[in-house]
This record gives C-alpha cells, sequence and structure tokens, in this order.
C-alpha cells in the first residue's frame, strides 16, 4: 500500500515549521539563565523534547535557541526542571504569525 | 502626561474583545492592546466556538462572522492500537436555528470579532507587548509597554493575556504554573475538498462534524486528540499534559504524527494537504489553579484566569462570558467610581455565580484524578476494545463463553474490585 499523502506531507517538525510565517526579531527572547545548570545538572536536557518547534537543541556542551522558529507557548518555562529559561514574549508584532487555526 | 483611558484591556483574545465590546457599547472609553500583527495571530484552539455565549454579546453573529461548519454530530473514539469503541451524538437541531456550535479558524473569527468591538468605539492597538502593570499605592493605574514612551493610565487594567498569564503573576495573583496545570495542543491544519469532507463524515452540504479521540491517540498519556471539520480543511490536534510528555519523553510533534498515522484516523485524513502547524498551552488546572482575578484597578478574564473546562473541552465560550462579566462589573464600578477591589469583586462573584464559576467548580477534581489515576486511558480503553472485539467477532464461539473471555481479561477478582472502584470514583469526581 503506498503512503498516504498527508501522513507523508510534513511529517517531520523541520516540514512543519516550513507551513508557518515568522517575523522574527532580531534579539531572542528566550534566554537560557544559566548555562552549566543544563550542562552539568539536567541529564535528560527535557525541553529538547517536549519543546513543540524543537526551539532547544544540545550542542555537545551548550544549549542552542532558536528563538525565530518559537510558537510562544510557554512550555519551555513552566516544563524546565531548573526554571532556568527566561521567557518573554518577542517584541511587538514580532514572532509567530498564524494565518489559519 | 502618559495618555489616560476608562480601560485598557491586554491581549485581544475572546475574553479580550468580548470585555472591550461591551464596554465599548455602553460608552466606555477602553483601548484593546494586542502584541501580534492581527488579532487571532497568536491565537490557538481546536476549534469550536459555542452559539449562546457568543450571541449574548454579538446577535445573530453567524450570518456574518467567519465560522466554518455548524456541528450536527459529536463523535467519541476510545481509541486502542488498531481498533476504536465510538459514541456519537448526532442532530438534526443542531442543524439549524439557533445552532449549538460551529467550527471557526481562530486568525480569522478573531479578526472579524476584533473588528466588531472597533465598530462599537473600541480603540484596537496590534504590535504591542505590555511587559508590566503600573501600580501605585497598591492599586494598578495602567500599563508599560513596548513602544517608546510607552506608558498608559487607565481606571482599569483588563488583564487578557492568554495562558501564560505573565502579568497576573508579576502581580502576585498566582505562582508559576506547573506542568500538570497546563496542558500542550499541537495542530495542523489539512486541506481538503469540500465534498471529500461531507462524504468522509458523513455530512449533508455546509454541516459538520467534530471526533474526540482518547487512549491510544494520546498513547495512554491523560489528554485527547481531535479531529474537526472546517470549510475546506480539517483541524487535526492532540494534546496532553505537559507533566506527561516530560514523564514519558514524548516529542510533541511525533505524537501528532503517530495520531495521523493511526488506522483509525488515516483514512479521514488521507489527501489532506498541511497548511499550518500550530501549538499552544491549554490552562488545565481547573477550579484550584484559578487566580485572584480582581484587585484594585485590575481584572483577570479567560485563560489568564484559567477559565477552562478540559472535561467539555470548553474555554472560548467561559472567555467571552467571562469577558462580558467584566464589563458589566466595570460599569457597576464607573457609576460608583470606585475602581477598589471591593468594587471589582462583584466581577468574581458574577462570574463564580454563572456557569463557569459552576462548571469549573464541578470538574474541579476531575483532571487531577485522571492524571493521579492513569489506568483509564492506559487499560480501561484496551479493555472496552478487547470486550467489543471478542463480542462482535463471529468465530463459533458460544456467547455465554465469549462473556467468561471478557470477564477473565479483566482478571483477578481483586483487580475487578479495583476497576468498580475506579468507575464509582470516576463518577463521583465528573457527577
Amino acid at each position: 500500500m503506498s503512503e498516504p499523502s498527508a501522513a507523508a506531507k510534513a511529517a517531520t517538525i523541520e516540514e512543519k515549521q516550513y507551513l508557518l510565517r515568522f517575523n522574527a526579531d532580531t534579539q531572542s527572547h528566550l534566554h537560557v539563565m544559566d548555562a552549566n545548570v543544563c550542562l552539568t545538572s539536567c541529564p535528560d536536557k527535557i525541553c529538547t523534547v517536549f519543546c513543540p518547534a524543537e526551539v532547544y537543541k544540545w550542542e555537545e556542551v551548550r544549549m542552542h535557541v532558536g528563538y525565530e522558529g518559537c510558537h510562544e507557548c510557554g512550555s519551555c518555562r513552566i516544563g524546565c526542571p531548573h526554571q532556568n529559561i527566561k521567557w518573554v514574549y518577542p517584541k511587538g508584532g514580532h514572532g509567530i504569525v498564524f494565518r489559519l487555526g | 502626561m502618559p495618555e489616560k483611558f476608562d480601560v485598557i484591556v491586554v491581549g485581544a483574545g475572546p475574553a479580550g474583545i468580548a470585555c472591550a465590546y461591551e464596554l465599548a457599547k455602553h460608552g466606555v472609553n477602553v483601548l484593546l492592546i494586542e502584541r501580534g500583527e492581527y488579532p487571532g495571530s497568536k491565537n490557538v484552539m481546536g476549534g469550536v466556538l459555542y452559539r449562546k455565549m457568543m450571541e449574548e454579546i454579538v446577535p445573530d453573529f453567524h450570518k456574518e462572522a467567519p465560522v466554518e461548519r455548524p456541528i450536527v454530530e459529536q463523535r467519541f473514539m476510545m481509541m486502542d492500537k488498531t481498533s476504536a469503541v465510538t459514541f456519537s451524538y448526532k442532530g438534526m437541531e443542531w442543524a439549524q436555528e439557533p445552532y449549538n456550535n460551529f467550527t471557526v479558524l481562530r486568525a480569522k473569527f478573531d479578526q472579524w470579532f476584533a473588528q466588531k468591538a472597533v465598530e462599537r468605539g473600541a480603540l484596537l492597538v496590534c504590535e504591542t507587548v505590555v511587559l508590566e502593570c503600573v501600580v501605585e499605592d497598591g492599586r494598578v493605574v495602567g500599563v508599560k509597554t513596548d513602544r517608546p514612551d510607552g506608558e498608559l493610565r487607565a481606571d482599569v487594567v483588563v488583564l487578557a493575556d492568554g495562558v501564560n498569564s505573565l502579568l497576573a503573576k508579576s502581580l502576585g495573583f498566582h505562582k508559576e504554573f506547573r506542568p500538570d496545570e497546563v496542558a500542550l495542543a499541537t495542530m495542523e491544519i489539512l486541506k481538503l475538498d469540500k465534498k471529500i469532507i461531507e462524504d468522509r463524515f458523513n455530512l449533508e452540504e455546509g454541516q459538520g462534524c467534530t471526533i474526540e479521540l482518547f487512549g491510544d491517540a494520546t498513547k495512554g498519556i491523560l489528554g485527547t486528540g481531535f479531529l474537526y471539520t472546517n470549510k475546506d480543511t480539517l483541524s487535526i490536534g492532540v494534546g496532553t499534559l505537559l507533566s506527561g510528555l516530560i514523564k514519558h519523553k514524548i516529542k510533541p510533534y511525533e505524537l501528532m504524527e503517530y495520531v495521523k498515522k493511526h488506522p483509525m484516523i488515516r483514512p479521514y485524513i488521507q489527501g489532506g494537504e498541511p497548511q499550518e502547524y500550530l501549538a499552544h498551552l491549554i490552562p488545565e488546572g481547573g477550579y484550584k489553579s484559578i487566580p485572584k482575578v480582581a484587585g484594585a484597578g485590575v481584572i483577570v478574564v479567560g485563560d489568564a484566569a484559567q477559565l477552562v473546562n478540559a472535561i467539555h473541552r470548553e474555554g472560548s465560550n467561559m472567555a467571552m462570558t467571562s469577558g462580558r462579566l467584566a464589563a458589566e462589573a466595570i460599569i457597576a464600578a464607573k457609576e460608583r467610581d470606585d475602581y477598589s477591589e471591593a468594587s471589582l469583586d462583584a466581577y468574581r462573584q458574577s462570574l463564580m455565580a454563572s456557569f463557569v464559576g459552576q462548571d469549573m467548580k464541578k470538574y474541579k477534581d476531575a483532571t487531577h484524578h485522571f492524571d493521579k489515576f492513569p489506568q483509564y486511558f492506559e487499560q480501561y480503553i484496551p479493555m472496552m476494545n478487547r470486550a467489543a472485539s471478542q463480542m462482535l467477532t463471529v468465530d463459533g464461539t458460544p456467547k455465554r463463553e465469549k462473556q467468561r473471555k471478557i470477564w477473565r481479561d479483566m482478571g483477578s477478582f481483586g483487580q475487578k474490585v479495583k476497576i468498580a472502584r475506579d468507575f464509582y470514583r470516576a463518577w463521583r469526581v465528573m457527577k
């Protein structure tokens, strides 16, 4: 049986993110407050799992924060086990722009 | 001197727009501040808008508002890995005036609704973030925005800033939410021909259907999935408590793909072209998580006040009603020229006396219960599926023997007692 198109299309997070319009600010609205906490105290790096836009990526020794693709949901602020993420809204008019839902 | 308004409403979602609309209708000088490019650009919901509460604000709205389809059938699928037991109610009374509910796409709908508030006389300013409330002598007297010279004054500030509720938190009205007080939902909009939608969902032209998904849609984690029909798109989504994703180390977009590929779902969405992918939090803490909702010169409405009935997937209706009741309390306070906490507390009282407060209270233990006892989703839904399969599969086994098999499948005597107790408990928290 051939793979149905809906399941085949936009199956990865990268492809899903391509469906969206962002008006990214030049500065991040998300900040890891203490990089050392991620490195030494957080074996799970759970934000890299539950973030729905894969904003957080662990790069060997540091957390890369791809704020440009953020949905501004707030999960990382609430879900970080060390309350180590400073989270504010992007500057007015910036960030994600939903067209439908 | 900073500019002064009677009321500043922060956030143009259903709660904030409803409040601004009602205030403007009564001649109150109201400013509605939205951080997005336009109202709706940051707003997400599965898509069911309830007619009654919307109509209490804008009568006959559905004749001109961008609604998608009136819902004539609501299905509930109890899913296992390759099966589902489905319940449904379909009624033709929902296919005609006054209607029960409609699917909507929020970016379109919120723009329309905000425009109605503007027509009534509200001033709408977009692309503006409120950074904090200005507090003097223990009362809120205005807001500070991210615009140059961004301070604005008002007799009352209405916080309709959504689930993250940063402003109420900074006022000390609530603490930071816990991961078990919010659900993370993701959604996709899939484009599909109108006629195909109507054929697949057994609908007459223009009618709509909603399907709620329980059990395997969230791999047994507390949460639900949904599949809603719009005009020429489908909204498919899945949401679980953030604590559930953390505990089970599940990526939300992978859960979405799991639902889309599920054999009970795949045929519905086949050929659908993904248009948009959205993520948003839903406040699910319930009654016990409702923050302080009225203070001196300030009122909290909608998601910011955690007003969601997770059991009945109601939220936007509660938001609108809270916005309307806030407006009524403010108008009464204006007549008394008294914006103290005691005066604005009339809002809290009317909110708690309304269906909003009553339903929040009714289900105050429900989410916690199903979170604490995962067996309902993990075990009982699959058990229900096995029982249905056993009973309905004709293989020459006598029916009484089949009943015995189902009975054995429920486990030892002790386990059966546990099941009975769990169903009694479930009834207790839902009654």
